[in-house]
Parts: structure tokens; C-alpha cells; sequence
């Protein structure tokens, strides 16, 4: 047998060794569940065997999920049907074995893996860091078809299992067992002697796992929630409208997930089975599901560094700037660095940052990601700095300053006094061109651009930038860096905004055109959110402050759309010089300072939201104009992507799939569509070429295609050729 | 590491010493533990001399009042500070001059090749000090968990009753007292006053000195390059000074402080004894050869130590009295030679006791069996950054500090010799001999 390896001890116990062959992690495929209803068959006839033990051959996983480049590969929905009705029969078959059935997991239990063990009579995971169970495949527009949907609700109840399989969360066999999904928590050695030991007393005493005790109170709400149809009815409606209100109904999966649940619970399991079958099938092929599988495809690659041995490791790091940006950054790298310099103006502002990483670590600890001694010892990494003294030997730096190229430029030159060739310097810059900021440096070689997302710890994009003079090692360092981090990394060309922020720009400038044009704001917000946006470019701005969009406005960037003939709104300047800085100070397009009237016992809580803060109609327009919903979402998303496709052809990009990947991490794209690129794709480059040839003429030159779009159209061709 | 060991002694450096800022127990490291403290000072000092963490063989830490749940807390100190887990660690205790049994041991293992790279340090909390439930609950509690347990709920209850609520309330007094003569160490310093004649005012005047000593010297940056900053962690204030020293402190001021140890005819007072305080340090000894390969400058070499023990009632604090003539004897140095001292103020009175017997010939003739008394105590070289009376005094820690400032001082100052010296509890002492590296 290929995937599996099987003893029988003489008790009568067989042990099934999940080895999935040429691959580090075990995936569930055609091939997989072939060999296992091969086994079946054997097994199923064999009256020697008193019980069965399931487990994975490989060192830190499970079975990870199902393998999602068959997925990919399947050409009709027969195919999924075909795939999935197979699943379901081998499933059944270990279900309806007449002895008991053990799994014991050690590392990833993902999706069909962890529906794997819900067939099974007693669940066992081993007590590691890397033991985690999830259903993630809502990520990937899709349903834990594998019996996902109807045994987990019946096993934890509805109320637990739905949030589970709608958020993809993972979750640590210390909560898993509490949540009753797991039976037992084991140490990680010798587990398969275990799992054996106990298979064996399961079937000499003939009796089942037994339900856990849960305490009362818990006992009566799941009572009331799970065990009641009204229960049932009050969690499915819940749980579909705050899907809506977080989705706009934009992911079909999320709604499938609940639907699918519920047909379940009213029609039995295998009703329900079949019923999925369906709603899966139809997933697989749904454009959605593609772009973000091939989302999560281009992940998955951008987690390998293709120049690792050049990489040269960090040991020592150096924050300069310990806000926001600097803290954030130090939280990601404690893990993986022995030393952590947190530079600062003085020590109070640095201690200030350190502070904000220990809260992070606590954090940590609290939910068992790591152990209350390693909150201590990666915190000890930290260490407060005023002054450049004990900078020698440090392998990067990280520069967090406020966006200020003389300041920028002063930091550089004292770092380099303070440090040596083997040291990179690393601008954490949102607009600043890293060749200007490297301008009359010792070591140009040295530096690169870290474009981080804030909040640090939570954004999943790294953009790295590289000029023409950066050195190779530096790259391949940042990269693995940034890797370790746990960041999807992206390295882009060196430029006015670089990737991100110069698609971002455009999209702004169009929004406070629009409200020069007589739009309303929160309209403006609406529209751009039933388009797929998480926040709509407005609150954005106000998150993000109108001073900083109002001096990315006027710097290098402004500079490079002149150059085009294209005039930016001085809209967000005009802002500023009244005082408007966004939620920080409180003065922004929205009014954040209301009255707290708290309405009676919440029945009259207003669902609108902030109102708009009027005051910036009376400086930036002269009337009010209604705008359609679509002429919103082209012109902001439009003027998005036509940048960044002028960005691959310029060379910015190094290819479409990092300009997906960037745009949907960094800023938000929908992620359904995949990314500007591949939204392109599904639409069609020549419908979107006409539509901005229209623009042009009634919203001005911005909107005039790039020649890469006018091509790819003319020529009939895609972006994106995978999937 | 050293790979052979070989007969011939290895010279051993001082590279660099370190240390958290000391504070008042139940202040500033307030919810700390003292392996904590441990690890922000052995951190400071390896990011400091930029030397490799898998680069040190081994650790030791001296520490008194230890936690139980770290009893080798040196350990802790050392994973703590990211060190390989691969490199020992071991914690010393002497009382008082525990972290001067760390760098002795160290010194030794280098000397004799042992081990190339040793920290050497210490630590000490009060702010979290063990206290005992009472011994008759403790006999309780272990006899019915586990030494005799009893059979039936009858014969538990039996138990129960015999037992007096005040015995789950009360817990049992910390034992400060010197276990063989029953003595605290507050009424031996203050015996010793009396003993030797030494005056309320010499005492109040040396304690206030020693406070405005350590006043001036927290902004003299010579004196403060010691220090690494600490960030508490959990609260995230930022710590940078000491704050044992009181700037408003005063000889008239502290002479109306009633004795502390005898309310009736007593000299010794809360101010010009050392008070409970929280600290750690580090200090990174090499063998000269391993210095140099690693391109670390050192500061001094140790010359000689010498231990101490003396008479448990009259010469509990005369610990640098006998140990400093043993060490300079090694040496092959007399006092004069002397152009440092760092020497452990538990009281006033004890240092002002040792000064009177160093320069004594009736001492010297007497405990010594020297002709000469070993001289006069320079008090112009004698802790001019401020001692354990103003700085504090963590057990486990002080001989770090002591160390690293006297190594320092010899740098800055251009002297030869420099001299650390304590007494502890147990009436044992220490004197170590450092001399300039330039």
C-alpha cells in the first residue's frame, strides 16, 4: 500500500498508519480514500480484529485537509460529485465498523482530517503547541463537506460548531476537549501505544465513549440553544445576519455552511450528507471559491523563499521607533530573534512600545500559544535604547519614524556609524522611495524597504522593497525575515509608493473627488463595502488620519501622477489646514464625539453608524449629487486596478499573482475576487478596457487603460493562467 | 569551551559587569521574581559585550531567600536570558557574599581550564519572600497527605480536632536570627558599636554619606554605565536609578531615628543599617587567552581571594577585617597598595568596626597573628559611588555590583588594585583582589 501502513497486535488491535507518499503532510485524495476502502474491505471481513486505531505516520501533522490541487484539477461538478460521494461512503464504512475505532492526533486536524476523527468512537490529540483542529474550508469558499456540516453539531452541539466552520478557526486541544470534539489529551510520545491500550479496554468493555459532564449552567444553555428547535432557530437566524452584516452576502459559503446545518438537523444526517454533496459541487466550480483557493495557492508559495541560501540570520534586531509601526514589528520577531534594541527618542517612549509587546506575549500565554515562561524569556529580548551604543553586531534594522525623509535619512547615517557591512538597514516606509531615502549613504547596498500593515501582528502582508543598488543577501535576509514572521511576503521594485500604497492612492483620490462631486460619504463607504471592501475608503481615511493621506498626497506620488497630466484633489490638504486629522483627533469625515445617550436597554440602539460630519461638505463641495452604487464601485475599484496593472508593466511587480496577494492582504481587495488581477480575468480585460474608456470621458484621464489592459484585451488573454 | 584541562593556572579577566537598578523591596520589582532580575541583567550584560549567548560555559548566580519553585534559580536566570540550554547553571549561597562565591568558583573553573567564559551574579527578591505556614498546619498537611494518612473520615476528623484555629492562621516568623546563637544580625551590629565604642554620630555621619554619595553619582555617568534599564514587565514602567538613595537625607535628620534593634540605649537605626532591597547582576569572567580571541578588552584580572571565619557573637559583621589581610598576603600586596575599595556596608557600625580593626596592631597581633596592624581604610576610596546602606543591599546580588563597580574604578581611575570585600551571616567573609588590566 502506498498511503497507509497497517499492524495488527495479537490483542486483535490494528493500527492504521496514515504516510501519504512524496509529501510532508498528509492530505485526504482520491488515492487516500481508494487505499482506505480497500482496507475497508479486508478489515470489514475480518472478525479477528477487536478494534481499529487511526493515525498519522508524519512528524508534526495529521491530515491537514484535502488536497486542494485535485480540487483544482477537476474539470466538471461530476468529477466533485464522484470525489465527494467516495468520501462520504469510506467515512460511513469506519463509522459502521462493529468494534471500536481510536484516532490519535498529533500536529494539523484540518478540514476532511479532523471529519476523519469525527467518525471515530474516541478521539485523542496530543498535548503540543503544534496540535490544532479546525474546519477552515470557509476560507476557501467552500463547506466541510466530508461530513463537517452533520457530525460536528452533533458531537459539540450547534452553538459551538457553527461559529467553528463559519470563521475557519482553529482550535488547541486544551479547548477542543472542553468543547467535548476531543476525548483525551495525551502526551506526545508513544501515542500509538496508547491509542492501542485504550482501543483494546474500549472493546473489551463494549462500552462507548461516554458523554463528558459539563458544568450546569453550561449544561442548561446548550440544553436550551441545541436541544430545542426553537434553540436551534433562534442560533440559525443569528448566526445568518451576522453573516450578513459582516459579508453582504458576498461569500456564499458562509450562508451555504448554515443552511447546510440546519437542513441537517431537521432531515437527519443522511439527508443531510447527500444534501451537501450538492452545495459542494457547486462551491468547487463557484469563481469565488477559485479565487480564493488560488489566493491561498499563492500564499502557500510566497511562504517559501526561493534565495533561503543566501538568507544570513537575524539574531539581533533593532527597532528605531517604538509606535505603533516599531512595536508591532518587535511583537512578530520575538519568537525568532535572541535580541530585540527598542530605539526610541528616550527610554520612556521605548519602554512605552516594550510595554505594548509584553501585552501581545500575555496575550499569548493566556490562550496557550506559548508557555508563561517563554512570555518571560521573550520578553527579556527587549531591551530599551536611547542611544545607538549597543548597536554593534545587529543584523537588521528596522526603521519606524514618522514619514519624514530627512529624519529617515538622519537614522540612516547614524546607523550606519553605529553598525557595520554586515548590518541591513530596513525603512518600514509606506510612500518614500527607498533609493531616496538611501541617497548619499555609505551603504546603499544595505538597504531595503519593510512595508509593514498595521496593525502589525494582525495584517497578514509584508511588502518588501528593493532598489537597484540593494545587494542580493540583503533581499534573500528581509525575505526569510519576513517569512518567519509568519508574513505572506511580496518583493516589489523600488518606486513612489512602491506597490500598495501607490493602487491605494488613486482609489482615495477618486473617493474625496466623488464628495467634491456632491457624493455623500457614508454612500461612498456603503457601496464600496457591498463591492467586498472589509471598510469603505472613507472610515479608512479616518482610521488611517487625514494628515498622513493628505501628505502622501503631495509627496513623490503626487509627482509621479503629474508626470501622467493627471491633477490629484487637493481635497484631503484642504482638510488638514482646518484641523481634520480623522478619528485621532477626533475630527474627521465622521462625527466620532456623540452625545453617550444609551438608549433604553439597547431596543433603540442605532444601527446607522456614525453620522458624517458635515462641516467637510461646507469646505470641499458646493452641492449634493446622487450617485448609483455601480458608478461608485467602478470608479474607485477601476482606478485601483488600472494601477496596479501600469504597476506590473512598469516592472513594479514582479507578477500578477503578488499584485493579488498585495492588493487583497494589504488593502482589502475582496478577497472573493481574488485580487485586481484575476478580478480582471473574471470579468473579462476588454469589458473592463470599455467601461474605462467611458470613464475617461466623464471622469477624466485616470481612468485611460493602461497598455498592458489595452493588450492582454486586444489580445484575448488572462492575467492570471492558473485555475 | 575548554577542551583539556592542563595543570598550569589561567589568568582571569573581568570583561564587563552589569546590573538591574536596585529598588526598595515592595516597590518597583514589586510582582517580579528574582530569577527575572537575573535574566534582565545577564541579558544587558551579553547585548552589552556583544558576546554570543552559546559562547558562555557556564553560569553561576548567588542568591540567599531562595524561591522554592526555582531552587537553582541561577538556571531560570540563564534560560531566561536565551542562553543554549546546553550551558550550565549553578547557584551559589554564602549569605552576604554569595555572588562573590559565584565569581570565586567561576574564577576557579577558568583558572584551572575548566571553562572559558563563567557569568558570575546574582539575585535576590524580598518584595515575594517565602513565608511559612505554621509548623504545626505543615505537620498537618503533610501527615495527611502523604506520611500518615489517615485510614477512615473518623480518624481524619480526630485529626482535625486536635489542631487550633489559630495554627491555619498564623504563619511562623521568617527566621533572621543567626540559627546558632539565636542572634539577629541587627543586634550583633549593634553589640559591635558597643563593643568597640563607635558613636551614634559616626554612624549617622557615614550612613548619610553614603546616601549623598549615591545621590551624586546617579548622574555621573561612570557610575551609572553599570545599570541596565528594566521595563517591569506586565506594569511596562520604565526602571533606570536606584532608589534606595534619599536625597534629603541628613545627619540631623536621621538622629532622631530611635534604635531599631535596642529601643532603649540603641545606636543602630532603620538609616544607618541596609534595608530589604529587590536586584540582579552579571559579571562575565574569561580566560585571558579567550578574551583576546574574542576580541573583548578586559578590565581586570582577579589577583587573589580569601575566605573568612570568625567568632559567631563578636565578629559576625568582621568579615573584611580577616579576609582582606588573607587576600593581600596572596597577593603579595599590603593595604597601601590599595587604590580601590568596594567593601559590603551591612551597618554603618560594621564598616566603621572593620576600618577600626584593619588599623588596629592589637587586632592585627591578636586574630591575625601579624606584627603590624594592616592599615588605614582610605575612606576617600572606599565606596565613593555609595554602598549597600544607600544603594541596597540584595542579598544574592550586592557582590555582583561590588565587583563590577571596583573593576570600573580601576579603569577610570588609573589605579592598580582594587579590593571587594563582605561579611555574611554565618560570620564568614570575602576578599577579592582585582588589579587594572592596562
Amino acid at each position: 500500500m502506498k498511503y497507509l501502513q497497517v499492524e495488527t497486535e495479537k490483542s486483535g488491535v490494528m493500527a492504521v498508519t496514515i504516510d501519504c507518499p512524496g509529501s510532508k503532510v498528509n492530505k485526504v485524495s482520491s488515492g487516500l480514500l481508494k487505499e482506505i476502502s480497500g482496507l475497508l474491505d479486508r478489515i470489514e471481513k475480518d472478525a479477528g480484529i477487536k478494534a481499529l486505531v487511526i493515525l498519522s505516520g508524519k512528524e508534526d501533522n495529521f491530515v491537514v485537509g484535502a488536497d486542494v490541487d485535485e480540487l483544482n484539477a477537476m474539470k466538471g461538478s461530476d468529477e466533485v460529485v464522484a470525489y465527494i460521494t467516495k468520501a462520504h461512503e469510506v467515512l460511513a464504512r469506519i463509522e459502521a465498523l462493529p468494534f471500536p475505532v481510536v484516532t490519535a492526533v498529533h500536529g494539523n486536524c484540518l478540514g476532511g482530517g479532523l471529519e476523519l476523527t469525527l467518525v471515530a468512537d474516541y478521539r485523542m490529540a496530543s498535548d503540543s503547541a503544534k496540535t490544532l483542529m479546525g474546519l477552515p474550508e470557509v476560507q476557501l469558499g467552500l463547506i466541510p463537506a466530508a461530513g463537517g456540516t452533520q457530525r460536528l453539531p452533533r458531537l459539540i452541539g450547534v452553538s459551538e460548531a457553527l461559529p467553528l466552520m463559519l470563521t475557519g478557526k482553529n482550535l488547541r486541544p486544551k479547548k477542543a476537549k472542553r468543547l467535548g470534539l476531543i476525548d483525551e489529551i495525551v502526551i506526545p510520545h508513544g501515542m500509538k501505544a496508547v491509542a492501542m491500550k485504550k482501543a483494546l479496554s474500549l472493546s473489551d468493555s463494549a462500552k462507548k465513549r461516554q458523554e463528558k459532564k459539563r458544568p450546569l449552567k453550561e449544561r442548561l444553555m446548550k440544553k436550551a440553544l441545541d436541544g430545542t428547535a426553537a434553540g436551534r432557530g433562534l442560533v440559525f437566524s443569528q448566526a445568518r445576519s451576522q453573516v450578513m452584516a459582516q459579508t453582504k452576502g458576498l461569500y456564499p459559503a458562509a450562508l451555504a455552511i448554515i443552511s447546510s446545518v440546519e437542513f441537517g438537523c431537521k432531515r437527519g444526517v443522511e439527508k443531510g450528507l447527500k444534501n451537501d454533496i450538492r452545495i459542494f459541487a457547486d462551491l468547487v466550480m463557484d469563481s469565488k471559491s477559485h479565487a480564493l483557493r488560488s489566493l491561498f495557492a499563492g500564499m502557500t508559495d510566497l511562504k517559501k523563499n526561493p534565495n533561503q541560501k543566501s538568507a544570513r540570520p537575524v539574531g539581533k534586531l533593532a527597532v528605531v521607533g517604538c509606535g505603533l509601526m516599531g512595536h508591532g514589528i518587535a511583537s512578530v520577531s520575538a519568537a525568532h530573534c535572541d535580541t530585540i534594541l527598542m530605539k526610541d527618542v528616550s527610554l520612556e517612549a521605548a519602554a512605552a512600545g516594550i510595554k505594548e509587546v509584553g501585552r501581545g506575549l500575555a496575550k499569548q500565554a493566556k490562550s496557550g500559544a506559548i508557555t508563561a515562561f517563554e512570555r518571560d524569556v521573550r520578553y527579556g529580548k527587549l531591551l530599551p535604547c536611547d542611544d545607538y551604543s549597543l548597536f554593534s553586531h545587529t543584523g537588521l534594522v528596522v526603521e519606524a519614524v514618522f514619514e519624514d525623509i530627512g529624519l529617515k535619512r538622519k537614522i540612516l547615517a547614524e546607523v550606519e556609524d553605529a553598525c557595520d557591512e554586515n548590518t541591513i538597514f530596513a525603512s518600514n516606509t509606506s510612500a518614500l522611495p527607498i533609493s531616496h531615502i538611501a541617497k548619499g549613504c555609505k551603504r546603499p547596498e544595505n538597504v531595503i524597504g519593510m512595508h509593514y500593515f498595521s496593525p502589525v501582528p494582525k495584517m497578514p502582508l509584508l511588502e518588501i522593497i528593493t532598489t537597484d543598488r540593494t545587494a542580493k543577501w540583503v533581499e534573500a535576509t528581509a525575505l526569510e525575515f519576513g517569512i518567519k514572521q509568519g508574513k505572506t511576503c511580496i518583493v516589489v521594485k523600488d518606486g513612489p509608493g512602491f506597490y500598495t500604497t501607490r493602487i491605494l492612492i488613486p482609489l482615495l483620490n477618486e473617493a474625496i473627488k466623488l464628495v467634491e462631486e456632491g457624493a455623500d460619504a457614508k454612500e461612498i463607504d456603503r457601496a464600496m463595502k457591498l463591492f467586498g471592501y472589509p471598510v469603505g475608503p472613507i472610515t479608512l481615511v479616518d482610521e488611517l488620519g487625514i494628515d498622513v493621506a493628505a501628505h502622501v498626497a503631495k509627496g513623490e506620488v503626487r509627482k509621479l501622477f503629474e508626470a501622467r497630466g493627471l491633477t490629484a484633489s487637493d481635497g484631503y490638504t484642504k482638510l488638514f489646514e482646518h484641523g481634520f486629522k480623522g478619528k485621532k483627533n477626533r475630527k474627521g469625515f465622521y462625527v466620532y464625539d456623540e452625545p453617550a445617550r444609551k438608549p433604553l436597554l439597547g431596543l433603540f440602539a442605532k444601527k446607522n453608524g456614525r453620522p458624517v460630519n458635515t462641516e467637510v461638505y461646507e469646505i470641499l463641495r458646493v452641492g449634493s449629487r446622487h450617485f448609483e452604487d455601480s458608478e461608485i464601485q467602478d470608479r474607485l475599484s477601476l482606478a485601483m486596478i488600472n494601477e496596479a496593472v501600469l504597476c506590473l508593466q512598469e516592472g513594479i511587480l514582479s507578477s500578477a499573482r503578488d499584485g493579488d496577494i498585495g492588493a487583497v492582504f494589504g488593502l482589502g481587495f475582496p478577497p472573493f475576487t481574488g485580487g485586481p488581477f484575476r478580478y480582471v480575468d473574471i470579468i473579462g480585460a476588454h469589458k473592463i478596457v470599455e467601461k474605462m474608456k467611458r470613464l475617461e470621458e466623464t471622469a477624466g484621464p485616470l481612468y485611460r487603460p493602461a497598455g498592458l489592459l489595452v493588450e492582454t484585451a486586444s489580445k484575448g488573454r488572462r492575467f492570471r493562467d492558473d485555475l | 569551551m575548554a577542551k583539556k584541562t592542563d595543570n598550569t593556572m589561567k589568568r582571569v579577566a573581568v570583561i564587563d559587569g552589569c546590573r538591574v537598578p536596585f529598588q526598595r523591596s515592595g516597590t518597583g520589582y514589586y510582582d517580579l521574581m528574582a530569577w527575572q532580575l537575573g535574566s534582565f541583567a545577564l541579558k544587558g550584560l551579553l547585548v552589552r559585550t556583544g558576546i554570543a549567548p552559546g559562547e558562555i560555559d557556564h553560569v553561576m548566580m548567588g542568591c540567599v531567600a531562595g524561591d522554592i519553585a526555582t531552587t537553582n534559580v541561577a538556571r531560570e536566570v540563564a534560560l531566561g536570558a536565551g542562553l543554549p540550554v546546553s550551558v550550565p547553571a549553578h547557584t551559589s549561597t554564602l549569605a552576604c557574599v554569595s555572588a562573590n562565591v559565584a565569581a570565586v568558583n567561576a574564577a576557579n573553573l577558568i583558572a584551572t581550564g575548566n571553562a572559558d567564559t563563567v557569568v558570575a551574579g546574582g539575585v535576590e527578591t524580598f518584595s515575594d519572600a517565602d513565608i511559612k505556614i505554621s509548623s504545626r498546619y505543615r505537620r498537618f498537611i503533610l501527615d495527611v497527605t502523604m506520611y500518615h494518612r489517615p485510614r477512615s473520615f473518623i480518624a481524619m476528623l480526630k485529626r482535625l480536632v486536635k489542631m487550633r484555629p489559630l495554627d491555619f492562621v498564623v504563619p511562623e516568623k521568617p527566621a533572621v536570627s543567626e540559627y546558632s546563637t539565636g542572634l539577629i544580625m541587627g543586634q550583633t551590629a549593634e553589640r559591635l558599636a558597643k563593643r568597640l565604642g563607635i558613636s551614634r554620630q559616626d554612624q549617622d555621619a557615614y550612613a548619610a554619606q553614603s546616601h549623598q554619595r549615591a545621590c551624586r553619582a546617579k548622574d555621573n555617568p561612570a557610575a551609572a554605565k553599570e545599570i541596565v534599564p528594566v521595563v517591569v514587565p506586565g506594569k511596562g514602567s520604565l526602571v533606570t536609578r536606584d532608589n534606595g538613595p534619599r536625597e534629603d537625607t541628613s545627619i540631623e535628620k536621621i538622629a532622631k531615628l530611635k534604635g531599631a534593634f535596642d529601643r532603649k540605649y540603641g545606636t543602630v537605626t532603620a538609616a544607618n543599617s541596609s534595608f530589604l532591597t529587590d536586584g540582579g547582576s552579571a559579571v562575565l569572567l574569561m580566560s585571558e587567552e579567550k578574551a583576546k580571541a574574542c576580541g573583548l578588552k578586559p578590565k581586570a584580572y582577579i589577583r587573589s581571594f580569601a575566605f573568612s571565619g570568625q567568632d559567631l557573637v563578636d565578629e559576625l559583621l568582621l568579615g573584611p577585617c580577616f579576609s582582606i589581610p588573607k587576600a593581600l598576603e596572596r597577593a603579595g600586596i599590603t593595604l597601601k597598595d590599595i587604590g580601590v575599595f568596594e567593601i559590603h556596608e551591612a551597618f554603618a557600625s560594621q564598616i566603621l568596626a572593620n576600618a577600626m580593626c584593619l588599623a588596629s596592631e592589637r587586632f592585627a597581633k591578636e586574630k591575625l597573628g601579624l606584627d603590624r596592624a594592616v592599615g588605614e581604610l582610605d575612606m576617600d576610596r572606599l565606596n565613593i559611588y555609595g554602598g549597600s546602606l544607600s544603594l541596597g543591599h540584595p542579598f544574592g546580588a550586592t557582590g555582583g555590583r561590588l565587583i563590577t563597580t571596583c573593576c570600573n574604578r580601576l579603569v577610570d581611575e588609573g589605579v592598580q588594585f582594587g579590593v571587594v570585600a563582605g561579611c555574611g551571616g554565618g560570620a564568614l567573609g570575602n576578599a577579592i583582589i582585582f588589579e587594572n588590566a592596562n
